[in-house]
């Protein structure tokens, strides 16, 4: 069976979900080989063996922290051109769909971005996209080359499969290009104990209606009480209310979790374009004529300052 | 110094879009209008001119003969000049054949600095700044919420949100950048700038003239084919009720119903 190589996200060494559902897919295609770049490799194989990947390629040079996306990019090809892959999986991140763009480019080989869904069609992969704000389904897939797919957040479930890896380390010859962008400073966002927004089941988001950046507060509570993400509308956000890392919608974060929670978010396209392939969507809005209505499986029109802290209470008293 | 500004003309982002039978995007029964994402593009083409630099500003796009459209709009924001890029060999390109096309008349016009928005609003993609980067072999920065441009160094130096970190970042121009919609503001054109596109220079150029083989681009080139097309069942509308003192505790019932809780 061909190889199917898998991107590996993640931060020294502790690898992010989506790499894993990106490992289960690709278990569909062929036998999943994981490309870890960077610090922290003998941290993640163990995980990466566990979710079923039969090879780990190690880059571990310290080009590819210091500078952006090319010398990924030079290790992916240099892996690439030697293992001819069936498919190569990378998560749908900014850096990721980068990475892509430019393989793409050097391999000649299509690219398909956002993949909600992979599946081994006749002749290759077949991917499954939303388009136009999700009003659209699309089924595609590459004609050349190694289809080089990415795959958003949450496109299926990780399951176990264990293996043993075989360790690989790579030496890469990086690119003059490689060089070409320097990063000055890279400040982590602070970490909460709150699932991050791509990964999580549940997101609770709050938008205009919240009125504050103190109220805030309320879609915290909310959302700790479902162990959800917090995420926000652009209008909140670009209020200043909560951080921009938080909003979901077209130019922000798009979430696909199991239950979304809109409060105080009326539904502009441009949100709905980041949330409405949601599996389950509430909304709590004082506008009966919001369009948000028109996605919802269960809508309360109503103050949400009265109707979350309610909700708060509820939940606290089922789970006892 | 010269600024490259890459805009596109996509149908209307409000409206009800949708496909033709091949799986391209169906553009005749939806108005289409310059992508508002490449607003903010050239809104910081037109800013690093105010600051100071001493630059020409000329906006390319390819498309069909409507796209010329999106190029007025663009010229009446501000902006020296406009290039079009349209051949009937072009319909049906698909990301890496219209990064190609870019490459080719980006270096026909001679650059220091490519500016692009971070994606457009009708594909969505945001892989055509980083495919335009790798062609031209120059440093490619994207989604960049700050920019500036010192141009006695030829520095560029931004900030930009990545997964988990915010990044401030450092190039030598020439160079491409994509940035976001948090850059500011666009600004709307003014009558005076609305007239005054009107007599801007606009080219039009084809694919002969890039050196460009219509069997690189078009339906036939493009790596990656739709299979189908489908729209999504519109979401059966669940009940919306209003709050009469109780609404959190019935939500809470529908949540514990779907076993949220």
């Amino acid at each position: 069976m061909a190889e199917v190589l898998v991107l590996v996200d993640h931060i020294d060494g502790a690898v992010r979900k989506p790499t894993l559902e990106l490992l289960t897919l690709a278990r569909r295609l062929g036998e999943p080989s994981a490309v870890f770049l960077g610090r922290g490799a003998d941290t993640a194989t163990a995980i990466l063996g566990e979710f079923g990947a039969r090879k780990v390629y190690v880059v571990d040079a310290p080009e590819i922290d210091a500078y952006l996306v090319v010398p990924a990019v030079d290790a992916m090809t240099r892996i690439a051109r030697a293992v001819e892959p069936a498919a190569i999986l990378v998560p749908s991140s900014r850096d990721g769909k980068e990475i892509a763009a430019r393989l793409a480019v050097r391999l000649d080989s299509g690219l398909i971005t956002d993949a909600v869904d992979v599946h081994q069609g006749e002749s290759g992969p077949v991917t499954e996209q939303s388009a136009f704000a999700a009003t659209y389904l699309v089924n595609a897939h590459v004609t050349e080359g190694a289809a080089i797919i990415t795959v958003k957040p949450n496109a299926t479930t990780p399951e176990p499969a264990p293996a043993a890896p075989e360790v690989e380390h790579v030496t890469v010859e990086f690119s003059a290009a490689a060089t070409g962008v320097t990063v000055l400073s890279r400040t982590p966002r602070e970490k909460s104990d709150r699932p991050g927004l791509t990964e999580a089941d549940i997101v609770v988001s709050g938008g205009r209606g919240v009125n504050g950046a103190e109220n805030f507060a309320l879609i915290e509570r909310v959302a700790d009480a479902l162990g959800a993400a917090v995420g926000a509308s652009r209008a909140a956000v670009d209020s200043g209310w909560y951080p921009h890392s938080h909003q979901v919608g077209q130019t922000g974060t798009q979430v696909s979790p199991q239950l979304y929670l809109a409060a105080g978010i009326s539904g502009a396209i441009q949100h709905r374009a980041g949330m409405q392939t949601s599996r389950t969507i509430v909304a709590v809005n004082k506008d009966e004529d919001a369009p948000i209505f028109d996605l919802v499986d269960h809508g309360v029109v109503g103050d949400l300052f009265k109707v979350l802290p309610q909700l708060a209470d509820e939940i606290a008293r089922r789970k006892g | 110094m010269k600024i490259v500004v890459c805009v596109k003309h996509v149908p209307d982002a409000t409206a009800e879009r949708g496909f033709e039978p091949d799986g391209t995007t169906d553009r005749e029964s939806v108005d289409s209008l310059l992508s508002e994402l490449d607003e903010y593009a050239i809104e910081q083409a037109l800013r690093i001119v105010e600051s100071g630099v001493d630059a020409e500003i000329t906006y390319l796009t390819v498309g069909p003969d409507e796209a010329k459209s999106a190029l007025r709009k663009a010229l009446a924001m501000g902006g020296d000049r406009a290039v079009h890029v349209s051949d009937e060999g072009i319909a049906g390109t698909d990301a890496l054949g219209t990064s190609l096309i870019l490459a080719r008349a980006v270096e026909r016009l001679g650059f220091d600095l490519v500016l692009t928005g971070m994606a457009a609003t009708d594909s969505t993609m945001g892989v055509v700044p980083a495919m335009l980067a790798e062609r031209l072999d120059v440093p490619g920065v994207t989604y960049l919420d700050e920019v500036e441009v010192e141009a006695a160094t030829g520095v560029l130096t931004g900030r930009r949100e990545a997964e988990s970190a915010t990044e401030l970042i450092s190039a030598a121009i020439p160079a491409v950048v994509s940035v976001t919609d948090r850059t500011g503001e666009a600004r709307y054109p003014s009558f005076k700038g609305i007239m005054s596109a009107k007599k801007k220079p606009l080219d039009t150029l084809g694919l002969a003239d890039l050196g460009i083989d219509p069997a690189q681009v078009g339906l036939a080139a493009a790596r990656s084919a739709v299979d189908s097309a489908a729209r999504r069942p519109p979401r059966v509308k669940g009940e919306v009720v209003p709050d009469e003192g109780d609404g959190g505790v019935v939500l809470a019932a529908f949540l514990a119903s779907r076993k949220f809780i």
